[in-house]
């Protein structure tokens, strides 16, 4: 992770770009950037040194609005390419954001392979249970029977339990988050982008515009801080909040320490480069 | 090299998929290579693990081999089913080495024409007690009748199987020795075939076309590969798992084939010469991230090695079926660079050129080889370091302090200054979304305009700079052959023959297919009288694309059976349409 030089001292302000947010009046994604803003001002992050990658939703055009590097890409496939980013600079803070249809639809195959392999990445997802910039229609965390334009009669689809999944994957760090607490959202996604490895921040983030279920007031009515005496390490214990049925538990649910996928990248390279490589030429004589 | 020549001979070996035919026919590649002759091998095996028909292929003679041929002059048939398979592709003085009774009950039938020796081969290898063994009898007996010298095959076997211990290697010398004194002791040489060995001074590398595209990556300066196993592009991945890691490079295998090209263009927005390869069906699945990477200006090498399609196919057969897929897949209007390497030998320098373009125009580059190119060992003539420069490091934009630096800038080129994450003062978006010059989202229709041209511009630079073309044959043709990738050397092979009959037949392979150099292409379509478009696909599907860029009416030869072209139908089309 690379901070910003000790003799400028970074504000809130530091990291708004110029490009102003598209979003609805009272979307929840403005919490999420806002915390976003407060976790790199804490770190005093380098605007240089960062990225920011999403790939396609409402949400995902968040990188516009931080002053730093970022990579808009295509729907589904944040993941890959911000590990493309993080193997080729390991000095980089790589942060990934979205949706979660971007990220638990399409691009739901990529969460247990950047899980498996660690990668130092940050990824928040935004969950407001619907297709915003679609302009409404179920998405992955839509509850049974949610009647949208495309359900007209109901959904006839569980929704998915992406903490649950995170946790199963084996993510090294997952947390849960309340885009309406700006605070401990902020101090999560500080955590998140502390800890070595790969983080995963699923954040109720309602759309007041499209989703007339899942509202500030239904998500407000089911948060509840995750019990002090919970041990993130434990994970039939963090399972176990993740299913709670009644609860959206927030805070850090589970977290495993191990070597990242650069650690292991880098040193299978030192192993390997500890001779000279062989010049081209010598290629083709091998096959002499 | 005149057509007809018994110095150089066609062998094929065929047998049971398992039962070592792939092996066999390598050890006889390599140990003709290694006694100094040229070698260029085809081979088909079953898409099955084991099972299903095998066949190798190899032609050897004494100097550069341009094709598989078009006849057999040796058909080793290990079983009944090769000899069905394959006997009707026996030349007139070509001779049958089949095994006795042993192995098939239902031995071929003799023909007054035919020259047939009969070796034992699963007999002789039970006797040693080494029943696995039966390749290397056929590669012991095929030597003796050839007049392979004992030596290199020694080598090569000692080589292969080493791994393996010593009791194997010495069962597999035995069984090849017992070979050579079968066919001494029972069998009179009846056929006019002999090798003779070169001297050791012109020995040349044996490589496969996936072979030569590696060591171009390297020596392009590759140093980021993802991917995704699929045949016959999983190879490539292998070997640069192998050796990119001893120069600090990076191989990731990807959970599917669109993770492996997001990867790619990630690794490569942040500084890294990136590439990944694949098949069609794997290249499918990336189309939407080849239209990214044309729209946000990424660099990227993307190796189709095409294989007979659609859907699995037949993933162990060739095809120049993906022309049109490398030149269109994606949506919109997405400009890329398509190149097609011609040879084993030019897919070294078509990947060095794929990473230079790439790089220099910021935008995907397909490198279309297939199945025939990628896995046909030819003996090459060895690059001269001075015909590929070391890379040079990528030269990224450096803003001055208070710039107002653009990622997007509009240039004469379409070319852009471009920064990657890390340089201080070059902070900018990679987009997929229509942008300004800054690389903000904005769809205004004079904006829109204006970066639609911006990125075509890029390829009329492209055509300016780089316009290599293979242009080879008559100086004054009548008859002009239009070819793109692996049909290059069966053209040749097949125009060496007619122009010892007196025919003027030229031809022009680009090696870019996007954008074609079409002020080399339009002269040469007009300077003769007609056009042959040879094709591995059925649709013609080059030739469709000259028809409409061109005005012409090529004459088309198609073969979509999974099988590469051979110089016969290019030289029988040469007649027909020649004047008399």
């Amino acid at each position: 992770m690379s901070t910003a030089g000790a003799t400028m001292v970074m504000t809130v302000t530091d990291y708004k770009s110029s490009a102003k947010p598209i979003w609805c009046p009272g979307c929840g994604d403005f919490g999420v950037l806002n915390g976003i803003y407060r976790a790199m001002t804490s770190l005093q992050l380098d605007p240089d040194q960062t990225v920011i990658v999403s790939g396609i939703g409402c949400s995902s055009r968040l990188p516009y609005f931080i002053k730093s590097y970022g990579f808009h890409s295509v729907h589904g496939r944040a993941l890959p390419v911000a590990t493309g980013v993080k193997l080729a600079n390991p000095e980089l803070t790589v942060v990934v954001v979205g949706g979660d249809g971007d990220g638990f639809s399409i691009g739901g195959g990529h969460i247990p392979h950047t899980a498996a392999e660690n990668v130092d990445l940050t990824y928040i997802v935004m969950d407001n249970a619907i297709y915003g910039l679609t302009k409404g229609q179920p998405s992955p965390t839509s509850p049974l029977n949610f009647v949208t334009n495309a359900s007209p009669y109901g959904l006839q689809k569980d929704p998915l339990n992406p903490v649950a999944m995170a946790i199963t994957y084996g993510t090294s760090f997952v947390a849960s988050g309340y885009s309406a607490q700006a605070k401990e959202l902020g101090e999560l996604i500080l955590r998140g982008m502390k800890h070595r490895g790969f983080s995963l921040i699923n954040v109720q983030s309602p759309c007041p515009t499209f989703n007339h279920d899942i509202t500030y007031d239904t998500v407000g009515e089911r948060v509840k801080p995750v019990p002090p005496e919970h041990d993130p390490t434990d994970r039939i214990a963090a399972l176990r909040l993740a299913f709670d049925s009644q609860h959206v538990y927030t805070g850090v649910l589970y977290t495993n320490d191990r070597p990242t996928f650069e650690d292991k990248v880098r040193a299978l390279n030192e192993r390997a480069s500890a001779r000279p490589a062989p010049t081209i030429d010598a290629y083709f004589e091998r096959y002499v | 090299m005149s057509y007809r020549d018994f110095r150089y001979v066609t062998v094929r070996i065929g047998g049971e998929g398992g039962e070592g035919v792939i092996s066999a026919g390598e050890i006889l590649a390599l140990a003709a290579a290694h006694a100094g002759l040229d070698v260029y091998t085809f081979r088909t095996y079953p898409a099955e693990i084991k099972g299903g028909h095998a066949m190798y292929q190899l032609r050897v003679g004494p100097d550069t081999i341009l094709s598989q041929g078009d006849y057999l002059d040796v058909l080793v048939a290990m079983n009944r089913e090769a000899f069905d398979r394959d006997h009707q592709d026996l030349d007139r003085y070509g001779f049958l080495l089949y095994d006795g009774k042993d192995g098939d009950k239902d031995l071929p039938p003799a023909t007054p024409e035919r020259i047939d020796y009969l070796v034992p081969m699963t007999e002789l290898a039970r006797k040693i007690g080494s029943p696995q063994s039966k390749n290397l009898i056929a590669v012991g007996a095929t030597a003796a009748l050839l007049n392979l010298p004992l030596e290199p095959i020694k080598e090569v076997v000692a080589h292969k199987f080493g791994r393996k211990g010593d009791k194997v290697v010495g069962k597999n010398l035995e069984a090849l020795q017992v070979a050579i004194d079968y066919v001494r002791d029972n069998i009179k040489k009846r056929d006019i075939y002999k090798l003779t060995a070169q001297p050791s001074q012109r020995h040349k590398p044996v490589m496969s076309g996936n072979e030569c595209l590696s060591v171009g990556a390297l020596a392009a300066g590759c140093d980021f590969y993802a991917g995704y196993p699929i045949t016959p592009a999983s190879d490539i991945m292998e070997w640069l798992a192998r050796e990119l890691p001893l120069r600090k490079g990076v191989v990731v295998q990807t959970e599917d084939e669109i993770a492996a090209l997001a990867m790619v263009l990630g690794a490569s927005y942040a500084g890294k010469k990136a590439m990944t390869a694949t098949s069609g069906p794997g290249f499918s699945l990336m189309a939407e991230l080849i239209g990214l990477a044309s729209m946000a200006e990424i660099p990227a090498v993307i190796a189709d090695i095409q294989r007979s399609g659609p859907s699995t196919g037949m993933p162990t057969k060739t095809e120049q079926g993906d022309l049109y897929t490398a030149l269109y897949a994606s949506h919109g209007e997405s400009p890329r660079i398509v190149i097609a390497p011609t040879t084993v030998r030019d897919c070294f320098f078509q990947a060095i050129n794929a990473f230079k373009l790439a790089q220099k125009f910021q935008m995907p580059v397909i490198l279309l080889s297939d199945t025939n190119l990628a896995h046909r060992k030819e003996s090459i003539d060895k690059p001269a370091e001075s015909e590929y420069e070391t890379p040079s490091p990528n030269g990224f934009y450096a803003p001055q302090p208070g710039e107002h630096y653009q990622r997007y800038r509009i240039t004469d080129t379409g070319v852009s200054p471009r920064t990657v994450p890390g340089i201080k003062h070059g902070r900018q978006m990679a987009t997929g979304i229509e942008h300004t010059e800054d690389g903000l989202p904005n769809y205004e229709p004079p904006n829109r305009a204006r970066m639609v041209r911006k990125r075509f511009e890029k390829l009329a630079a492209v055509e300016r700079e780089f316009h290599e073309f293979d242009q080879f044959g008559h100086p004054q043709p009548d008859v002009g052959i239009v070819g793109w990738g692996s049909t290059q050397g069966v053209v040749r092979h097949a125009m060496a023959r007619a122009a010892d009959h007196g025919y003027r037949v030229a031809a022009f392979y680009p090696k870019l297919l996007n954008p074609l150099p079409s002020e080399a292409l339009r002269t040469f379509v007009r300077s003769v009288r007609r056009i042959i478009v040879p094709e591995v696909n059925y649709q013609g599907q080059f030739a469709n694309i000259l028809a409409a860029r061109f005005g012409v009416d090529p004459i088309r030869i198609n073969r979509y059976d999974g099988r590469p072209l051979v110089p016969k139908q290019i030289y029988d089309t040469i007649l027909e349409v020649s004047q008399p």
